[in-house]
């Protein structure tokens, strides 16, 4: 269904999709349209270069090279083990045991707010990253940014010494330039001194701004990032006249509404809410009920696919429709009017829906929208009686909350006056990141002395005089507040691998005391601030004081939580009469839309492999962003997957690949920011492109009036959503709870399950434990954490974009997604698959070396060492989860990167299949450990990396022997199905089919 | 056939057709002494000489020899095999029964059996951990801080202590990267030390006692009442096994739940 020149025919995708009947699933556009491309995926295993050889090396000098190492390879095996040295320790640290980890409590800050964790350190170097259950935000569980961290700081590419003009230099010529520096601050009170952070929430390095503020009246003190909530503090302020920052509490909320946010996977609390707003939507035997989402967005997001009604409005048309909405909501204030058009039919039943449960329903709204929409909320949530219940109103999370985009342009402004001497970047890039028409970088090159603290020798370490390299948050003291302001000390998990230092440090070198450690700044202001210290004039002795402070210290740092330092609910009331100015639509053109990268978020983490290569929810690309259209948008303008065209936007431009995405308002183009980095390591270099070149202070998240211009040209996209495709069946299961109340066995009944009978194989007895797992669609929302956490866990190599592209990426657990309905507006389903660990393995019967086999607890073990890499298992795997190293894509020249790695796992080579074995390693050591005690293992003892990491405690492991086991609870649930159960594989693994809650009267209407 | 009409070309210049023609003579002139070449003006010079004259270079009886060696290749073929396997678990494959060289000759002979220390005194996670911990230089300095605290066979071990810098033995027993294995599980399910390192009591230095091949280890993974013991023995040194080691096996498999694991995720992953 293309026409000839390749462009997709939209007509009969759509007559396609009306014509079929019921529940059908559909995985792309390019499926449904039955392209070349599709198919080839489809029908051979191995589209490209599997069985031929065509790469620039001819076939004559191949079969040279081959034979002569096949002739030498047999020599290897007459070489004798290498002797290997044991060095102990000299004097042995204690609580350090060889091969056991320890785990530690810190914290990930992201735009200044923490998420807690408990790091994996395998004597002295940490591994792995796990959430902390002890902490208000995770919960013990981690995103993938949290997650991915661990190969951020072993990255051999980061900044690895001081320089100044870019030659090294010491750090104590660094101090030597400051000490001169600072006696003229003192003469002049720090005229000319500019600091330049990121949001900061650090109680430590607030109160050292503050000092350093105190003693240098005339410095200021600037805060900026490109992922900030401005509009958020606008609306609150707008709504209540003062800065207040917003929790909500989704476990009690029966109604949820989104205007446009993606609080399951962005922004501040997503994991907690993401855990609270699940718990919602667990349908089983003793819950019956579950909550309802409806989502109002301007792009997919997971929770646009999480919705039980999803509306597609450009960004503009939010405004109007949260206005109408108030109307209907009976919202106090006087309000303009509204045009709202779009989903008009929707405001009704909405309302009556929200109205229907005053007090368990609430409304959040995306940062990225407008101001006026955050106030509106606010009104709406006061009118629906949930402050106080589902929302609730604290003092902010921020130090020091302002306009960030303001203060920018108060700093860019002083800097072309001419009147900054002396300007400490610390953390952020802003001469990447900074808006296009603010002209940051050319006002930069009037400050005298540019002093840049970061991670890598990034963009604008190349306009600074000094370049400082920054201590990872894994290696370094500090503190941090999580969303809803409970602090958590971060505690270095291994000391600075190339000597970077901290702001806390870097704010020291302005001081009297300059080479003070961060580790003395963060403990010397706690103890004169931790909840128990001693007032001025109190009688506590010195040895009491400092007896309770090291209570305080040790329990807090192991903790990783502060006690008590949550913010309290604070009660606010709405102003009388707010000035609400609608921005209005307007100007012709196309809508153009910002949103933050969802793996390598601002461009900070671009250097980071896992996260490049992880596909990104809903479109599946890798590697590179796009700019995203909708399916009629581009029929309209004749544009297809992977044209590059000219994006221009108030006279700036960049070129940009298109990508078609359903679910895409139409007329309006998304693009994410954070690629297109000019200086960055070897693994971000040359992906995707510059976003920020057309990204202006006006419209940071979104505007009218973008044009669109064809250049003839193509580029080639990374995306996985074909690769391991199961074909002409249906994977998902999903439907209605209307539908689940009246005849629960209707999952069930969607497809057949084969007899046990109908296998030549004896079956096996399980006497003791067989391990299974279940695996919640209802509560799964796509956010791709579990790929990340076995990657890390499991030692799973990087590919690169180009073996992407030829379907060769390893994560042993891909997060499928499917539509059902129309091109337009698709519910989206996410679908995580690891191994099966069949019961009838299909691979198991064919390898010719055994190399994989059947373990007596029902596992599908694989021995690396025996695999000879013919992979016919790979073949015979319906699910298709095996994965092969067709090249040598682990590492093992880089050391740093040897340090990252599990010491637990293989690291594969190439010429060997590898796949999902259920975390055997956690399990072995587990078990050793219930066997010593002399006792079963425990339900619920053994986690494994992708249930460990999963927000929405979608997956479950455990002992299916055990029929007390909740693994085994869940696979008697009515809504468990086996993937592809008809094959009679006989899966361990199964899905909780995905049930929706529709609201019957708008089911009706549309 | 195109290569008859268009002959292919060779890098020499030679054509197929050429090449055919020039393997077939110099095939018959080797093997067929007396053969006579055909002249052929396309041929090369050398095909046309006489070969008459050359003498048959091996006698009749060699014939036999011929034959013989044709059904001796089975019994020459075993034998390789039989070699390789025989070299294979040989101690110059496997390192078995061979010393190493230490930076100091520690004698766990001197410390075993004549001062009478417990594995357990430098081995000290050996029950709870995967690996059974060599000991930090400080656990050799506690006592020869005091004692021979002037040798120069122990001046490494000041040195290390002095310097911070850690001594490196070489290590003995040292399985492939790919092979998982937990002392803390095996002793806590009675296998001895001795079992697997033999008598550590009596060796100066160290040396590997079993072959650590994986049949080595699923002879007793499939029989463990082969070689287990009372818990209470597993660390003694001159433990002898009973002569109803089978029946005392069996019982102990019972009373400490011991399972034959073979499955590969055992140890390897």
């Amino acid at each position: 269904m293309t026409t000839r020149n390749g462009q997709l025919d939209f007509a009969s995708l759509r007559a396609k999709l009306s014509g079929s009947d019921g529940q059908s699933y559909w995985r792309s556009l390019d499926e449904l349209a039955e392209t070349e491309g599709f198919q080839e995926f489809l029908y051979r295993e191995f589209p490209q270069q599997a069985d031929q050889f065509v790469d620039p090396v001819g076939r004559r000098s191949f079969l040279h090279l081959m034979g002569a190492s096949l002739a030498l390879a047999g020599l290897t095996g007459c070489t004798k083990q290498p002797d290997e040295p044991i060095v102990p320790y000299v004097r042995a640290p204690e609580d350090v045991i060889p091969g056991k980890p320890l785990f530690f409590a810190s914290a990930m800050p992201l735009g200044g707010i923490a998420e807690g964790l408990l790091v994996e350190n395998h004597m002295g170097r940490p591994t792995k990253v796990e959430g902390n259950p002890g902490h208000p935000a995770s919960l013990g569980a981690t995103g993938v940014l949290a997650q991915a961290s661990i190969l951020t700081l072993y990255d051999p590419d980061r900044s690895q010494t001081v320089t100044q003009y870019g030659e090294i230099r010491s750090w104590s010529a660094f101090l030597s330039e400051m000490r001169e520096a600072l006696q003229r601050f003192k003469a002049n009170q720090g005229a000319g001194l500019r600091l330049l952070t990121e949001t900061v929430t650090s109680p430590t390095l607030y109160e050292q701004l503050r000092l350093l503020l105190a003693e240098f009246p005339a410095a200021k003190w600037h805060q900026y990032e490109p992922v900030n909530r401005d509009s958020v503090r606008q609306g609150a302020q707008l709504a209540f006249g003062s800065n207040v920052a917003t929790r909500y509490d989704l476990e009690k909320a029966n109604v949820v509404v989104s205007l446009d946010a993606d609080f399951l996977s962005a922004g501040p609390g997503r994991l907690r809410y993401t855990r609270d707003f699940t718990t919602r939507r667990k349908v089983r035997g003793n819950q019956h009920e579950m909550n309802r989402l409806y989502v109002v967005e301007s792009t997919p997001s997971n929770t646009g696919a999480m919705a039980d009604h999803r509306l597609t409005l450009r960004a503009v048309e939010i405004e109007a429709f949260a206005l109408a909405l108030a109307a209907e909501l009976g919202v106090s204030w006087p309000l303009p009017a509204s045009s709202a058009t779009a989903g008009s039919a929707w405001i009704a039943p909405l309302a009556r829906d929200l109205k229907r449960h005053p007090g368990a329903s609430l409304l959040i709204v995306g940062e990225q929208q407008s101001p006026l929409v955050h106030a509106l909320a606010h009104a709406m949530n006061h009118a629906l009686g949930s402050v106080g219940k589902t929302v609730v109103y604290t003092e902010p999370v921020e130090a020091n909350p302002i306009q960030q985009v303001q203060s920018l342009r108060e700093l860019v402004s002083d800097m072309q006056a001419g009147s900054v001497e002396t300007l400490f970047v610390l953390g952020g890039n802003p001469a990447f990141t900074t808006p296009a028409d603010l002209g940051f970088v050319e006002a930069l090159a009037k400050v005298r002395v540019r002093v840049h603290l970061s991670l890598y020798q990034d963009e604008t370490s190349a306009l600074c005089h000094w370049h400082i390299p920054e201590a990872h948050f894994l290696e370094s003291w500090s503190d941090s507040r999580a969303y809803d302001g409970t602090v958590t000390i971060l505690q270095p998990l291994i000391a600075p691998l190339y000597g970077g230092k901290t702001a806390h440090e870097m704010l020291a070198s302005l001081t009297s005391q300059p080479d003070r450690s961060s580790y003395e700044i963060v403990r010397g202001h706690w103890q004169t601030h931790f909840p128990g210290a001693p007032s001025m004039g109190s009688k506590t002795s010195v040895p009491q004081a400092s007896l309770a402070f090291e209570q305080f210290w040790r329990r807090s740092l192991h903790d990783g939580v502060v006690a008590g330092t949550a913010l309290a609910p604070k009660s606010v009331a709405l102003v009388g009469r707010p000035v609400l100015t609608p921005q209005g639509g307007g100007k012709t053109g196309l809508d153009i839309v910002f949103r933050p990268d969802p793996h390598i978020h601002d461009g900070q983490f671009a250097n980071n492999g896992w996260l490049q290569e992880l596909p990104k929810p809903h479109t599946r690309l890798t590697w590179d962003n796009a700019a995203l259209i909708s399916p009629a948008t581009a029929e309209r303008l004749g544009l297809n997957n992977e044209e590059v065209v000219e994006l221009q936007y108030q006279g700036r431009k960049v070129e940009a690949p298109i990508w078609i995405l359903p679910g895409q308002p139409n007329d309006s183009v998304t693009l994410h920011l954070g690629y297109g980095r000019l200086r960055t390591g070897r693994v971000g270099k040359g992906a995707g492109f510059n976003t920020y070149a057309i990204r202006t202070a006006g419209a940071p998240w979104s505007g009218v009036g973008l044009q669109l211009n064809k250049t003839g040209r193509r580029y080639q996209l990374a995306c996985t959503q074909h690769h391991h495709s199961m074909e002409g069946r249906n994977p998902v299961r999903a439907g209605t709870l209307e539908q689940y109340h009246e005849h629960p066995e209707f999952i069930r009944e969607m497809g057949e399950a084969a007899p046990q009978s109908l296998s030549m194989y004896p079956a096996q007895k399980y006497s003791g434990n067989a391990w299974g797992m279940a695996i919640d669609l209802s509560s799964c929302t796509g956010c791709n954490a579990c790929t990340i956490a076995c990657q890390s866990e499991n030692n799973i190599a990087v590919v690169g974009k180009e073996q992407v592209i030829i379907g060769r990426e390893l994560h042993w657990i891909r997060v499928d997604r499917y539509y059902s309905g129309g091109l337009d507006n698709p519910t989206t389903y996410h679908q995580p698959v690891p191994c099966m660990q069949c019961e009838n393995a299909p691979c198991e019967v064919v390898c010719p070396v055994n190399a994989t086999s059947h373990s007596d607890e029902g596992l599908n073990d694989m021995v690396y060492n025996r695999c000879v890499g013919t992979r016919y298992c790979l073949n015979n795997c319906p699910y298709k989860v095996r994965r092969f190293n067709f090249l040598l894509y682990s590492d093992f020249e880089t050391h740093s990167l040897k340090l990252a790695r599990n010491p637990d796992v293989t690291v594969r080579s190439r010429g060997v299949m590898e796949k999902c074995t259920y975390c055997v390693q956690r399990i072995n050591a587990t078990k050793i450990e219930a066997e010593k005690e002399d006792r079963p293992v425990r339900d619920g003892e053994i986690v494994t990396a992708c249930e460990a990491v999963c927000p929405a405690k979608a997956i479950t492991f455990g002992n299916i022997n055990d029929p007390a086991s909740r693994v085994s609870q869940l696979k008697a649930e009515k809504l468990n199905y086996g993937l592809l159960a008809e094959l009679n594989t006989r899966p361990r693994t199964t899905y909780l089919a995905a049930l929706r809650n529709p609201n019957p009267e708008i089911k009706a209407t549309s | 056939m195109t290569c008859l009409r268009a002959p292919l070309k060779h890098r020499d210049g030679t054509s197929s057709r050429e090449l055919f023609h020039l393997t077939q003579i110099s095939a018959r002139c080797y093997i067929l002494p007396a053969f006579e070449a055909r002249p052929s003006s396309s041929l090369p010079r050398w095909t046309q000489r006489d070969f008459s004259h050359v003498s048959q270079i091996f006698h009749r009886s060699t014939n036999t020899f011929a034959k013989l060696s044709i059904f001796g290749s089975i019994f020459i073929i075993a034998g390789i095999v039989a070699v390789i396997i025989a070299v294979n678990r040989s101690g110059y494959v496997t390192q078995a029964g061979v010393t190493r060289e230490q930076p100091v000759p520690f004698s766990h002979q001197h410390h075993v059996a004549a001062i009478g220390l417990d594995c357990r005194y430098c081995h000290t996670t050996v029950e709870i951990a995967a690996v059974a911990g060599i000991p930090p230089t400080k656990t050799c300095m506690n006592c020869h801080a005091q004692i021979w605290s002037n040798s120069p066979m122990l001046e490494p071990v000041r040195d290390s202590y002095r310097t911070d810098k850690s001594l490196r033995w070489t290590r003995v027993h040292d399985l492939p990267d790919f092979a998982y294995f937990d002392h803390s599980i095996h002793v806590n399910k009675g296998v001895g030390c001795s079992t697997c390192h033999g008598r550590v009591d009596r060796m100066p230095l160290v040396w590997q006692h079993a072959s650590l091949q994986m049949e080595w280890c699923l002879d007793c993974h499939r029989q463990p009442e082969k070689y287990v013991r009372p818990r209470d023995q597993v660390f003694n040194m001159e433990y002898q096994p009973p002569a109803d080691q089978i029946a005392l096996g069996k019982q102990l498999v019972k009373e400490y739940k011991i399972q034959n694991l073979t499955n590969c995720s055992t140890c390897h992953r």
